[in-house]
């Protein structure tokens, strides 16, 4: 029972991070029609937000190592620590949390540029020409990355006092041997008021049912004089700035590089489609279906019977599910069927 | 009159003179070891003033930190190779022939790659090093799986192959090759090293689970230390493979929370190791109690690199390490002088054992006073020598696998300074950790490609 209810947070947890870049790819798709293969590199791109946060956070003087006596060494002092002694050691630890507050913004904008500077020239192309110029664009993302912070991941800590473990057990009456990381339960909390938000947003605000009213009939919505892509623009940045928060929080629990957006997308993709293309409810619950499924997958008792299943389960319960269910689990008639 | 024929040959004056013909031939062979050397071995330098290694390191990749520390020695190998800067180990190392003029009196030039920590991009990055760098010799790669690999092309190519670091027994075992050597320890000699402390540490009725990176260096890391720990009197609950570069390992983590395990040893390395390690000490198994005793982590091959990238989650765990800056032998001062000099910071044990093998390498040249990879493969093999840092080593002939000490290492709980991570708990004796070369099977193949 409790490694079953491990297995269950850890693939809730995973299927997080699933859902949330899951979800901003079906945003995408949903209002402006595009097929946007650069959603993991945005997903990226806010993991490099917290790591640029944190460089900054840690720019240094070279001090001499008086402990190493046989060549010179330096230790690196930050500045932060040098003129703020009590608060900076506190605000270098509490850097991941703290780059939100840079990558909204950056990603806002990021968005805002991508999508007046590129994506609205393909609004009217096919499906494949999107798929291209998007899958380009990411290319072109992860070697500015690349090339600017290196191809090697880049570790970034939890703050010190969520770096240990929550007894979760106890909190259910398991036992205390129950224990699952503090961190990996903010980042599931994290991505449900996420999730939370956006729904809300759409459904209880005026302005999300001028999106919702688009993304049904986009003609009509402009005849009544709202200027509905300018709305557009604002989702697209919305999506843009989601699955850079799913990337600033992912970053204590997988080190960034320049490739973790493309291991994402490919599984993002899957998600989209085996939740429905254009449902957001969808693409959330195969999110996290996909995410304990994996996790179940792992288990040794099932790798004992099925060595290797965990690498392809994934792809194995996207196959029956649409062999069942070809439009996904909430895919609507007319949606990408042609 | 006579019948004197002008060419009266008898058949022993026939025989007299062929013997004599042939020990004219054969003259310069008893002044020249090398005399008829096939003088169109690949990437014959012949005449020219330089030479080229080529230095096959992951410059990106799970492994790319002790890559990029592997190349930093070779380029400081290179350096006192030439005679440049305070010489290093050259200064220690014995029997040495090596003057630091070069190599036969060639300036040592080099060309890098990256193995990406991938067999099919080292090989290609290797190939490409053979067939338009020119080089003489191919070192580096922190991988067995990519030592295995460029291993039998550099046998095919006729190129001389000096491993970097590449802990499977594989390497050295059933995929060993006439044109390979390896300098550092493997996966059985951890194994050895480390049962004795294990035992005097954790007692004798323990329970391990291992988590094992897929691929031929896991699984014989696993093989050895399932066969030791076994030995012990420890059972083992569960081995299972994680692909390498995971990333996130929780979902092979969760399951050894209530599997009855009090052991978790992790076979895996580099960003692996470092990731599987931080995130098990974040599932709290450190701080675990099971069948009444502390749950413990072990990591069987241990790195100073990995253990900076590990942070505090590396202190107290216990592992084996081909060789640790804070060595206080001369050869081992020597060289982290010289090190540290040059870049800021001690040599890791991947970077020591890279700047070895090069030097090894230039010395095998110098005593067979040719490139010709036949006669260097000859000098290498047997060769018994001191000063490089492990005491006594020597290049076993039959598997090319060099035995010396081997070193058991423990995170340090309290470093005096930024590099000072890794505490030595034992120093193995080589002969402890020597074994039959015929229990790993393999054969070497031939001398000429």
């Amino acid at each position: 029972m409790d490694a079953v209810f491990l297995q269950i947070l850890n693939g809730l947890d995973k299927g997080a991070a699933y859902a949330l870049i899951a979800l901003g790819l079906t945003l995408v798709f949903g209002t402006l029609g595009i097929v946007n293969f650069a959603h993991g590199a945005l997903f990226m791109l806010g993991a490099f937000c917290a790591v640029t946060f944190n460089k900054m956070l840690l720019i240094s003087t070279k001090i001499l190592d008086p402990t190493v006596t046989l060549f010179k060494a330096y230790k690196e002092k930050p500045y932060l620590e040098i003129w703020f002694p009590d608060v900076g050691p506190v605000l270098v630890d509490y850097s991941v949390p703290l780059s939100i507050l840079l990558a909204i913004p950056v990603m806002l904008l990021i968005g805002f540029i991508l999508e007046r500077g590129l994506i609205k020239h393909f609004y009217s192309r096919p499906h494949a020409d999107q798929i291209l110029v998007t899958f380009g664009l990411a290319i072109v993302i992860q070697e500015l990355i690349k090339a600017v912070f290196g191809a090697n991941p880049i570790p970034q800590g939890a703050p010190d006092i969520l770096a240990g473990s929550a007894a979760v057990g106890s909190w259910i009456g398991l036992g205390e041997n129950v224990v699952y990381p503090w961190w990996r339960l903010i980042y599931l909390s994290f991505s449900g008021i996420i999730i939370f938000g956006v729904f809300a947003f759409l459904q209880f605000t005026t302005y999300g049912m001028v999106v919702r009213a688009g993304m049904r009939d986009r003609e009509t919505v402009g005849l009544l004089g709202i200027n509905i892509q300018k709305r557009f623009t604002i989702v697209f940045s919305l999506a843009t700035a989601v699955a850079g928060l799913a990337g600033v929080m992912y970053t204590p629990i997988l080190p960034p590089d320049y490739h973790m957006g493309m291991d994402f997308l490919v599984l993002s993709f899957v998600v989209v489609v085996v939740g429905g293309m254009g449902s957001l409810g969808g693409a959330v619950l195969a999110g996290f279906l996909l995410g304990i499924v994996q996790s179940f997958a792992s288990m040794t008792e099932v790798k004992a019977i099925l060595p290797g299943i965990d690498q392809i389960i994934i792809y194995l319960v996207a196959v029956i599910i649409l062999l069942v269910l070809p439009r996904g689990l909430m895919g609507r008639a007319g949606v990408m069927d042609d | 009159m006579t019948n004197e024929n002008k060419f009266n040959f008898s058949r022993r004056g026939m025989l007299k003179a062929g013997a004599a013909g042939g020990l004219l031939a054969a003259t310069p062979s008893f002044f020249m070891r090398d005399a008829w050397a096939a003088s169109d071995f690949r990437n014959n330098p012949g005449n020219a003033s330089e030479i080229k290694l080529g230095f096959n390191v992951p410059q990106t990749g799970p492994y790319s930190e002790e890559g990029k520390d592997e190349l930093r020695a070779f380029k400081l190998a290179v350096k006192h190779l030439n005679g440049e800067g305070d010489g290093g180990m050259l200064n220690t190392f014995k029997p040495s022939v090596l003057k630091g003029n070069g190599v036969l009196g060639k300036k040592v030039g080099f060309a890098t790659g990256d193995t990406q920590t991938k067999s099919d991009a080292a090989r290609a990055s290797a190939k490409r090093l053979i067939e338009k760098e020119n080089v003489l010799m191919i070192s580096g790669g922190s991988s067995s799986g990519v030592a295995v690999a460029v291993q039998s092309l550099c046998q095919e190519q006729g190129v001389v192959f000096m491993a970097g670091l590449t802990h499977s027994n594989d390497t050295t075992g059933k995929d060993k090759r006439r044109y390979g050597f390896r300098h550092f320890f493997n996966a059985y000699m951890s194994g050895r090293a480390l049962g004795p402390v294990l035992e005097k540490e954790y007692g004798k009725e323990r329970k391990a689970y291992h988590l094992t990176a897929d691929y031929t260096w896991g699984w014989t890391q696993e093989e050895s230390m399932k066969a030791t720990t076994e030995e012990l009197g420890w059972q083992t609950t569960a081995t299972v493979r994680t692909p390498v570069g995971a990333g996130d390992f929780s979902q092979y983590i969760t399951p050894v929370l209530n599997s009855g395990a009090d052991v978790l040893i992790l076979n895996h390395y580099g960003k692996d190791m470092i990731n599987s390690l931080s995130q098990a000490v974040q599932f709290g198994l450190r701080d675990k109690q099971v069948n009444g005793k502390n749950f413990e982590i072990v990591v069987p091959l241990f790195s100073r690199l990995m253990a900076q990238g590990a942070g505090d989650a590396i202190k107290g765990i216990l592992g084996t390490t081909n060789w640790n800056w804070k060595l206080q032998d001369e050869g081992s001062q020597a060289f982290v002088k010289s090190f540290g000099a040059e870049y800021g910071a001690p040599p890791s044990m991947a970077a020591h054992t890279c700047y070895v093998q090069t030097l090894l390498y230039a010395n095998a040249c110098e005593m067979a006073g040719t490139f010709y990879p036949p006669e260097v493969i000859k000098s290498l093999e047997g060769f018994k020598f001191d000063g490089m840092g492990n005491g006594a080593t020597e290049y076993r002939a039959e598997d090319h696998q060099c035995f010396k000490d081997v070193l058991v290492v423990r995170g340090n709980e309290n470093p005096s300074s930024q590099f000072d991570l890794l505490n030595v708990v034992e120093t193995t004796p080589r002969s402890q950790v020597e074994y039959d070369w015929k229990i790993f099977g393999g054969e070497l193949g031939p001398y000429k490609a």
